[in-house]
């Protein structure tokens, strides 16, 4: 499924949907109620990102006094600037995205080829292998973390070599939240292209290799981007494994830096959590405010094309 | 069919260069599949399928972790109260909330589909907006929305003469407080999910309804539910296999608190496992997740070979 053919999905089935409404008059009061409930659930929806914002602009004299919560009298962005150049942040910060932007690769690198041989390379167990990646996508982490925490203490004590406690043990363990997903919806996309199309190229003496990288990568990209956002979002968003695995403050990504250090920091420094919060949020808003469509797509996918 | 043909033909080129049997061997359909999902193999087996098995003898372990104790762990969960407290609360929690997340997820994706197109986007753009944030995050905020002495729900309460609510100190508030957190974060999911089929059905059904006179309720009943049964029944599982294993909303929100009273499985068992030290009784914990997802795996398979069949 292309950008272009989901962005014009919706507009089909409403010209539709505006033959079958009947009398103009019913229409134009299930309209009318159709918006006004829409906002009520708008606004309950945007209400905490709101107040976020609301807090990060209030110092700590504003956000502890019996004013107004809910308006800003005497708005600043020191919270702000005080996290952009806090040390501590930034390292979460950085954290973060390394950790985000190399699972994204890791993730990318073992889902597209694998997505391509379970579609495209009938092999012996390959319908089992299939299935078995959609049920480990099922598979919480809330169910491996204990296992998981046991494993990298043993494996330390075995080789000397120490996993827990640095942030690259992060890399080891996100994988297996993101490729399974990833996985499940690039089979459904390679699933989509046309078997002429490989069939060609390997007639034309192309390896599978080739028949990969040059035909379907190309063809999937919108598919592709979906996966990306979509394990760029759990990498940046996961709480439990870092909470467990990661203690030491330098070795903290957002999600945990934010909840445990600036909470501790502080007697409850909430303009400044409030910011911080704000802050951690945007990376993935911002790619969801440009990609929205393709964020969609890989949400819907993965039950649409099951 | 043509695959063989392919094949065929792609053998007989590979015949012309004289290619060595170790290349060949390198190029064959099989082995060029197995290596290309082998890195997903080794990923699944070592990350998933062996910690899995892992937990279920590390439950057998005592404390120290150096003698097998067999099923002790369990039997001394059964005797303790706030084990049976945890399921309670697992169950309660992860059902309303999903029944909840539904409701409301329906309700929305036919609101939104009611809009003019040019408009919906906009408006689904915004709903959506909760799912996006990393929930560790945005249970920040509510966590200030609740907070005790400034509270921002209660100074709105107040005007009314209502409250103080206390939201997470009270046991009932508390076990409010984190379904309505869950909603918040997941109804926006199904609402998207419930669009995406509502575009799907065929607006001739609904032609042809409107010519016969159905009344709204009729078209719900007999079009648009029989319609979104797969879509609701798959979305409804994912939800219940998602939210029963919650971890960040009750962590932060509540901790587990009031006296333990809001913990589910996933909270819990990071309490006496990672924080108490007690890993083979928090892997025994956890492993009470297990029948859920095997429940769900089989309305799943069952589904995904169903339509095997279809196609």
């Amino acid at each position: 499924m292309t950008a272009s053919s989901i962005a014009s999905a919706p507009s089909a089935a409403a010209s539709l949907d505006a033959d079958t409404g009947g009398v103009g008059g019913d229409r134009r009061w299930a309209l009318f109620w159709s918006y006004f409930f829409l906002c009520i659930f708008a606004g309950f929806a945007l209400m905490p990102p709101l107040y976020m914002l609301i807090t990060g602009l209030k110092t700590s004299n504003e956000v502890s006094a019996a004013t107004n919560p809910w308006w800003v009298y005497h708005p600043t962005l020191s919270n702000f600037t005080e996290l952009l150049t806090s040390p501590l942040f930034l390292t979460f910060f950085k954290n973060s995205a390394i950790v985000a932007v190399l699972v994204v690769i890791i993730t990318m690198l073992i889902s597209v080829p694998a997505a391509f041989a379970l579609s495209r390379m009938k092999f012996w167990g390959s319908g089992v292998l299939a299935t078995g990646v959609f049920l480990t996508y099922l598979v919480p982490e809330t169910l491996l973390f204990i296992p998981l925490f046991k494993m990298f203490a043993t494996f330390r004590d075995w080789t000397g070599i120490e996993l827990i406690n640095r942030w690259y043990v992060l890399l080891l363990l996100y994988p297996t939240l993101t490729v399974p997903f990833c996985t499940w919806i690039m089979i459904g996309y390679f699933g989509s292209i046309p078997k002429e199309l490989d069939e060609a190229a390997l007639m034309d003496g192309a390896t599978w290799t080739q028949t990969l990288t040059r035909i379907f990568i190309p063809v999937a990209l919108p598919g592709i981007i979906a996966a990306t956002i979509f394990a760029f979002t759990v990498a940046w968003a996961q709480f439990l494994y870092p909470l467990a695995f990661t203690t030491s403050q330098d070795q903290l990504v957002l999600s945990v830096g934010i909840a445990t250090t600036l909470i501790k920091a502080d007697v409850f420094n909430w303009g400044q959590i409030m910011a911080g919060a704000l802050l951690g949020a945007a990376p993935p808003l911002v790619i969801y405010a440009f990609l929205m469509d393709y964020y969609i797509a890989g949400l819907t996918a993965g039950a649409t094309k099951g | 069919m043509s695959q063989i043909a392919v094949r065929d033909s792609a053998a007989v080129r590979i015949e012309a260069p004289r290619r060595s049997p170790v290349r060949e061997f390198f190029h064959q359909r099989s082995t060029v599949g197995f290596l290309f999902t082998l890195p997903l193999i080794v990923l699944i087996a070592v990350l998933v399928l062996y910690p899995a098995l892992y937990s279920i003898y590390l439950a057998t372990l005592n404390k120290k972790m150096t003698q097998f104790i067999g099923l002790s762990n369990f039997t001394f969960l059964f005797t303790r109260e706030t084990f049976w407290m945890v399921v309670k609360q697992s169950c309660i929690f992860a059902v309303s909330a999903v029944i909840l997340k539904a409701l409301i997820g329906f309700i929305v994706a036919h609101l939104a589909h009611n809009l003019p197109a040019e408009g919906q986007r906009k408006w689904r753009g915004m709903l959506l907006v909760p799912w996006v944030i990393p929930p560790a995050l945005s249970t920040l905020a509510w966590l200030w929305l609740f907070d005790p002495s400034y509270s921002a729900f209660n100074w709105l309460l107040a005007i009314i003469d209502v409250g103080p609510v206390p939201w997470t100190g009270n046991a009932m508030w508390a076990r409010f407080s984190v379904i309505l957190v869950n909603v918040w974060y997941g109804a926006p999911f199904f609402m998207i999910m419930y669009l995406a089929a509502l575009k799907s059905v065929p607006a001739e059904l609904y032609e042809v309804a409107a010519i016969d006179g159905a009344t709204f309720w009729q078209r719900l009943w007999y079009i648009t539910l029989p319609m979104m049964r797969n879509i609701i029944a798959i979305t409804t599982l994912f939800s219940l296999i998602v939210t029963f294993a919650n971890f960040d909303i009750v962590r932060i929100l509540t901790a587990g608190g009031p006296i333990d009273l809001t913990h589910v499985f996933a909270t819990w068992a990071f309490k006496i496992g990672i924080e108490g030290g007690d890993i083979p009784l928090g892997a025994s914990i956890s492993l009470f997740m297990f029948p859920i997802l095997t429940v769900a795996a089989i309305f799943i398979l069952r589904d995904i070979n169903k339509r095997g069949e279809r196609i």
